[in-house]
């Protein structure tokens, strides 16, 4: 099973989420950070890392003896990465999302695939859980190719947790698609629910079912619980505003380890999950 | 030779469109006579995601153009329009007919590097 933790805003709690469920399930279960941008499951859980290795998407190389100037490589090509202009052919390998048309279609075998570095993969374990983290380089803007790859590693056998980007754009999209269930953290405020309605919207979309995780659950107002009982989205836990979380929070403490009652919490969550699953 | 401008409309009196590779038509013109030879209707690239400047800088490269008169240019477009051989005068303001004008009467400075950061 395949459950993906997301939230259109930002510090609502995903990482808290995500972490405790995966303590609570044990060696049920494996976390995946998908954040590459910023991952941070990893300041909560300490995993030692066993293995690592680098990401790389193949960028178009031009061997301008070869090149006849057709210019098929240019056309084919949606992001502008590769075009005949003049008598070159330019590219641009910040914008090749690594198809590989303009290599398949050169009709004088010219163009050549090299590495573009985008990040690494880094994995092993959390007590017995097992931990994946996509690392993306620093400079690099596209993420998806890198969480993609995170995401060839999820073990079939275990409940897969996949601690999505904040947001609601490609890099959560490709976190959340084919997973068979998404908890989305909100905090009970106006911008909580705004971000919410945006992240439910597009996931919806994606036809995959939702359910809600309402954090710091006693400040703000009540519109957050009311859009989804009007929404008809289960709400799966609440959590207080309480000190102890927080303590631990700032310590770097899971919040299962610092209120071990919601060891039960985490594990009936993923029960109902289990049901209402895809 | 021929000219481009970036603008607005499709005549030679609409406003210049500052951007490059997002303005919504491309004028060409003569600029032996000031002939409007074709104005470029850049709606498709106007909205594209990124690489709108390379696809624009193609369109004005195929036309066999030797002078872009616009507002700004970032640095793949800019890339692109040099590895074409097409020099590129920016700041332009005015109208077509404006930029024109100032071009006959050796008033443009063209660029030596981009002007605008790249759009993501």
């Amino acid at each position: 099973m395949i459950v993906a933790v997301a939230s259109g805003k930002g510090g609502t709690g995903k990482t808290t989420v995500a972490t405790s469920l995966a303590l609570a399930l044990g060696s049920r279960s494996q976390i995946l950070d998908c954040d590459v941008e910023e991952p941070n499951c990893h300041i909560l859980l300490k995993p030692e890392i066993t293995d690592s290795y680098p990401v790389n998407l193949p960028v178009p190389s031009v061997d301008k003896e070869k090149c006849s100037l057709c210019g098929k490589c240019g056309e084919v090509c949606q992001f502008s990465a590769i075009v005949l202009i003049g008598q070159t052919v330019l590219t641009f390998p910040e914008l090749c999302h690594g198809c590989g048309a303009c290599s398949i279609l050169c009709p004088e075998r010219a163009i050549q695939e090299v590495p573009r570095r985008l990040g690494v993969i880094e994995m092993g374990f959390v007590k017995d859980v097992e931990f994946v983290q996509g690392r993306i380089r620093i400079g690099e803007a596209m993420s998806p190719p890198l969480i993609r790859e995170v995401k060839t590693r999820i073990n079939r056998d275990k409940v897969a947790i996949l601690d999505a980007p904040p947001g609601a754009s490609c890099p959560v999209i490709t976190t959340v698609k084919n997973s068979d269930f998404v908890i989305m953290v909100t905090e009970p405020t106006p911008f909580g629910l705004n971000d919410l309605e945006i992240a439910v919207e597009a996931i919806e979309d994606l036809g995959i079912p939702m359910g809600v995780v309402i954090n710091r659950c006693d400040i703000g107002d009540s519109d957050s619980k009311d859009y989804c009982a009007r929404k008809g989205l289960p709400l799966l836990m609440e959590i207080p505003n309480h000190r102890k979380i927080a303590e631990g929070y700032a310590r770097g403490v899971p919040l299962v380890e610092s209120m071990p009652e919601y060891v039960d919490k985490f594990r009936n969550m993923s029960d109902y999950i289990l049901n209402n699953k895809h | 030779m021929k000219i481009a401008v970036t603008s607005t409309g499709k005549t030679l009196e609409s406003a210049i469109d500052p951007r490059f590779g997002r303005a919504p038509y491309i004028l060409i013109i003569e600029s032996e006579d000031g002939e409007l030879l074709e104005a470029i209707d850049n709606a498709a690239n106007s909205g594209a995601f990124r690489g709108a400047g390379i696809q624009a800088a193609k369109a004005v490269a195929d036309r066999k153009v030797g002078v872009l008169l616009t507002g700004h240019c970032g640095p793949n477009a800019f890339s692109a329009l040099e590895a074409a051989g097409v020099k590129v005068g920016t700041e332009q303001k005015g109208t077509a007919l404006d930029a024109i004008e100032r071009f006959k009467k050796n008033e443009i400075v063209f660029a030596a590097k981009p002007n605008a950061e790249a759009h993501w």
